[in-house]
């Protein structure tokens, strides 16, 4: 596949690859897709006390755009309060990625990480009030 | 390693592989001052072209161990082999022009799951029009059982057609063996011998062939050229052409001939055959060191197909927890392929690997290594190094190798869902 400069750069320099602890409190973990799918995304949120995403990271078994296009969702979610996160579309992912058409759902599966990620943050939050 | 220009070292001589310059040197004349028609019997420009046709007939056959008889004028020449566009076309030839001219005889075919689209294809066609197709499985070795193939032939078929050597994972199916199930019916046999040809020894008369595909660029000579071999005698097979025309190639295939072209697939085809064995030794001792560093040095690194019965040039290895095509982005210093679906068209996995019974998502993580007469034991040595850094580096941004390290068993995981 030829890909455009943003997909090789964040693909040749991932930002914010890792983990962090998933049982802490204030860390949301999102996993989205499936081995058999070729492509595994687990997002991971780390919020201040404030709401606020102070720090994220991610590591993903995928192609090259799926990898970059979960190191750019780690970026942009970064100092984002979570209803913001929220407004990420894959579409702006794709079209900062210029992905191509067949490349698109990667871009869906970045978007549903940071959902998944969201999401289990604040179950753990609801759970904890 | 300096890299020349910067361009990556090719190990990918199953999709194409590149011209030889002795081939190269051959055409020439045939490019330039030579341009004869070889079908123009009037005047010596086409007597010129005609006997560069035959000669490179001469040598294609020698290669295959088609036989090469002699006039009465001493001058050597064959009928067994009739010139293509390449592999595509003369599988097409065989299974369309068999079906079409033993269609009084029966409407069964016997094929391989496994095959080549050049031969999938053309049964699935037939499959449309009144014809039944049976496909044989494949174990996970990549081989199909001899006993199955017996008991698929009946009364009605009139071809079974099995490569030689698979473009994927380069398993050699038992072709003598083959060939002898299929006389002793009384079944015409076809073989795609496309990726074995210069790499296996083949005498279609010991092997028990009647129709066979070859391909020039596959070996060393150039692109848009091909042969099919037609057995004329014990049996004497027939086939309907498909191109209709002018009656070039005894009315198997009409059109001009590509001269150059054909000269130059001559000439790979001797070369091929006169250092078939010093080359195959050769790349056998390059592919056993590779896969050797590759699997003593990796964890999680599976071979897929018979080490046994494979090319001695292929490699075709899952590395679990790494896509395919992040791996090849990973190694742009190689140029290899993938089975992953991302590498594909249809955007799925290797239907080859699949039959084989590899899960799919090593089928994802699969890499085909094809390694060709123009590789250096430097260039492999260096690729050891290379495929390994990559592998290691995906691995560190792995989510499944995380999992797998944690002891986990991915079979086992509730996936959220992929697309
Ligand atoms: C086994 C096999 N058959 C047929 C073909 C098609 O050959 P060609 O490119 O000469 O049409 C190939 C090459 O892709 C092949 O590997």
């Amino acid at each position: 596949m030829a890909y455009g400069n943003k997909v090789i750069d964040h693909f040749e320099n991932p930002r914010n690859v890792g983990s962090f602890d998933k049982l802490a409190s204030d860390v949301g973990t999102g996993v989205v897709g499936a081995p058999e799918c070729g492509d595994v995304m687990k997002l991971q949120i780390q919020v201040d006390e404030n709401g606020v995403i102070k720090d994220a990271k991610f590591k993903t078994f995928g192609c090259g755009s799926a990898i970059a296009s979960s190191s750019l969702a780690t970026e942009w979610v970064k100092g984002r309060t979570l209803d913001d996160a929220l407004k990420i579309r894959n579409s702006d992912i794709a079209h900062e990625l210029s992905l191509p058409p067949v490349k698109i759902h990667c871009s869906v599966l970045a978007e549903d990480a940071i959902r998944a990620a969201i999401n289990d943050l604040k179950e753990k939050q609801t759970v904890k009030v | 390693m300096q890299l020349d220009n910067h361009r990556p070292i090719y190990f990918d001589n199953h999709a194409t592989t590149p011209l030889d310059p002795r081939a190269l040197e051959a055409m020439m004349p045939y490019l330039k001052e030579e341009f004869g028609n070889a079908a123009s019997r009037s005047h010596r420009f086409g007597w010129t072209a005609e006997e560069a046709v035959e000669n490179a007939r001469n040598q294609i056959a020698r290669l295959i161990g088609a036989p090469v008889r002699k006039n009465d004028r001493g001058k050597e020449y064959t009928q067994e082999i009739i010139f293509t566009s390449g592999a595509t076309e003369s599988d097409n030839i065989a299974i369309l022009g068999a079906a079409e001219f033993y269609k009084d005889k029966g409407n069964h075919i016997i094929t391989v799951k496994t095959e080549h689209k050049a031969v999938l294809d053309p049964c699935k066609y037939l499959a449309s029009k009144d014809y039944d197709v049976s496909y044989l499985r494949v174990g996970t070795d990549g081989l199909i059982s001899l006993d199955e193939l017996r008991k698929t032939i009946t009364d009605k078929t009139i071809l079974v057609t099995i490569m030689w050597a698979n473009n994927e994972i380069g398993v050699l199916q038992p072709i003598r063996e083959i060939g002898a199930i299929c006389r002793e019916r009384g079944v015409i046999f076809h073989t795609d011998a496309a990726q074995a040809a210069g790499k296996v020894k083949i005498d279609v008369e010991t092997d028990n062939i009647d129709v066979l595909s070859l391909s020039g660029h596959k070996m060393y000579g150039p692109k848009g050229v091909g042969a099919l071999y037609v057995r004329r005698k014990n049996p004497r097979v027939r086939l309907s052409p498909i191109i209709h025309g002018g009656g070039h190639e005894r009315g198997y295939r009409s059109g001009t001939l590509n001269v150059p072209a054909i000269v130059g697939f001559g000439a790979a085809a001797e070369i091929a055959m006169n250092e078939l064995e010093e080359e195959s030794t050769r790349l056998k001792e390059l592919r056993d060191y590779f896969w050797s560093e590759i699997s003593t040095r990796l964890e999680y690194v599976e071979l897929n197909g018979s080490l046994e019965h494979r090319l001695p040039n292929n490699l075709n290895a899952s590395f679990a927890y790494v896509e395919g095509e992040a791996l090849m982005m990973k190694m742009k210093d190689l140029a290899v392929s993938s089975g992953s679906a991302c590498t594909s068209a249809s955007l799925e996995p290797s239907y080859v690997l699949k039959e084989l019974g590899v899960r799919e998502e090593l089928a994802h993580s699969s890499i085909r290594f094809g390694f060709g007469r123009f590789n250096t034991r430097e260039e492999v040595e260096y690729a050891v190094g290379v495929v390994i850094n990559a592998v290691e580096a995906l691995r560190q941004m792995s989510p499944l190798y995380d999992m797998a390290k944690e002891g986990i068993d991915l079979s086992t995981v509730n996936w959220a869902g992929g697309h």
